[in-house]
């Protein structure tokens, strides 16, 4: 197939001038938005950037409030000229009080922030819808992205949803079940014979050369955006303000960075009081470099060359944004929490049997950084915690049972119980027995 | 020789090549060679006290070269370098 770089299109200014263009966060440059993702005069990478003074005038937190639920109602603060005409119900996910799991791990005020509740099961919606409606403004061929595997069911529904091929880079060592579900939307998966790490290596020359929309690479700019509607939602459902600490897990980094992006925002605004919150990130420790970098008080990130974790979603042993997120933790007063992963499947039992939250990896992760963050003393007692669960458990099966023997159940003791015979007599034996 | 693959953002300060054949001992020699007979590099692959610039990541074939010997990892003939930006992923 002969296929060559896309012509991005001439400089054109959004309808109404809230998206100042793409600038630079290394260097500052500012330029319009194109399927770009590094600066031309210093290799740094590009951030979209807005004109919040115009939106301020333009938008209010009432007009919101009439709005209907998901992402699209934080248009303005968003990378999208217009609502797409096709797009996933993506957000507006509860954000509940966890305060079972809080008692159990020493914080009164835990919430947690459901968004295993996304179409596809994870908060990678958020993002990919984002890059998905670019991708279509930009009228590029194909959908593509290189994934630890939430993004690849992500990848492939948008692209299912909005009609454009795609093609989702794996790890050929992926649990089944986050492949199968992104076959199931038609996508093309191409397991790659390496680690995160190497898939990512081959998507940058795929995007590179074939120009096709690789969410987290040539439009990652863009697709990093739709993290912030996780804490617009946060700040809205705590009343318009914003909690003591945020506690997500870490993978590339970018999604803490576009949590603190995003208050930063809406102090901007005026929306909500202007408080210091701290950023604690979560690590699987057999794959973390940016808690490693935490723990010995430095900004540059030594990457891990092989991951060793069931933590599959956050094994990224070279992250883009490690730098900038361990050092929003540090100036922050917050951390970067390195956990076993014993203490994940600890804590994804701890959440599916104390709340009736079932979480992926990452989210046992997070809750266990919340534990260990509060042992530290970065998180008090008596703080406000807002916890990201940012994936279901249904994504990774074998997760909830690491570390423990399998048990057939007893009369009280829950477990699979043995095949019973189809009658009440032999089920009423057995139950009490 | 060892031939270095330069990404599209850095095509218009190397000539608008694809790939530079250059000379060199290690990775570092090799970028040196690539700096000197293209200079408006060197503003994007070195930083101001000319180390590496952060945002770049070195590749010797498939290894990323902080795995290996950083800029002195030795070179042979058929080795590829290639550069590509740190921003993507994740």
């Amino acid at each position: 197939m002969a296929v060559e770089a896309p012509v991005a299109p001439p400089p054109a200014p959004t309808a109404d001038g809230r998206i100042r263009g793409l600038r630079c966060r290394n260097c500052g440059l500012l330029r319009p938005l194109a399927v770009e993702y590094v600066c031309g005069a210093c290799f740094g990478p590009l951030e979209v950037a807005y004109d919040l003074d115009l939106i301020g005038r333009t938008l209010s937190r009432d007009d919101l409030s009439r709005r209907p639920a998901g992402i699209w109602r934080f248009l303005e603060l968003l990378p999208v000229d217009a609502v797409p005409a096709r797009s996933l119900a993506v957000g507006s996910t509860p954000l509940v009080t966890a305060d079972r799991i809080g008692a159990a791990i020493g914080v009164e005020r835990l919430l947690v922030k459901d968004d295993t509740r996304n179409p596809t099961l994870s908060f990678k919606d958020r993002a990919v819808a984002i890059a998905a409606a670019r991708a279509q403004s930009f009228g590029l061929e194909a959908l593509a992205c290189a994934s630890t595997g939430n993004l690849a069911g992500a990848t492939a529904a948008a692209a299912a949803a909005v009609g454009l091929p795609a093609y989702v880079f794996v790890p050929a060592d992926l649990e089944p079940a986050k492949i199968e579900h992104a076959l199931a939307y038609g996508a093309t998966v191409v397991p790659i014979d390496g680690t995160y790490d190497d898939v990512n290596r081959v998507c940058l020359e795929v995007a590179d050369e074939l120009g096709w929309g690789l969410v987290n690479v040539n439009l990652r700019p863009f697709y990093a955006e739709g993290s912030k509607t996780l804490a617009y939602e946060i700040a809205e459902s705590l009343g318009w303000r914003l909690p003591d600490v945020i506690v997500a897990p870490v993978a590339s980094g970018a999604m803490l960075t576009k949590l603190a992006k995003a208050f930063d925002e809406l102090v901007t605004l005026g929306w909500v009081p202007a408080k210091p919150v701290r950023f604690v990130g979560g690590q699987a420790a057999g794959c973390g470099p940016v808690a490693n970098a935490f723990r010995d008080g430095r900004s540059d990130i030594e990457p891990v060359r092989t991951p060793d974790t069931i933590v599959r979603s956050l094994a990224i042993g070279n992250p883009a944004d490690g730098r900038y997120a361990v050092e929003l933790a540090r100036s922050s007063a917050g951390s970067v929490e390195a956990i076993t992963d014993d203490e994940t499947a600890n804590a994804i039992r701890l959440a599916a049997t104390l709340e009736g939250i079932y979480t992926e990896t990452a989210g046992g992760v997070t809750l266990a950084a919340v534990a260990a963050a509060s042992r530290r003393g970065v998180i008090r007692p008596d703080d406000e915690v807002v916890a990201l669960l940012t994936g279901n458990g249904l994504k990774t099966p074998d997760a909830v049972r690491y570390g423990i023997e399998s048990r057939p159940a007893e009369p009280g003791r829950p477990g699979l119980a043995p095949v019973i015979p189809a009658r009440f007599s032999a089920f009423e034996a057995w139950l009490t027995a | 020789m060892s031939q270095v693959r330069i990404p599209p953002v850095l095509r218009p300060s190397a000539g608008g090549l694809k790939n530079v054949d250059v000379s060199g001992a290690t990775v570092g020699e090799a970028l040196t060679a690539l700096i000197a007979a293209y200079p408006a590099l060197r503003s994007r692959l070195l930083d101001d006290g000319g180390g590496l610039n952060r945002f770049v990541n070195v590749f010797l074939n498939e290894t990323d070269v902080r795995h290996l010997q950083a800029l002195d990892t030795p070179l042979t003939a058929t080795d590829t370098i290639l550069l590509l930006p740190a921003m993507a992923g994740g």
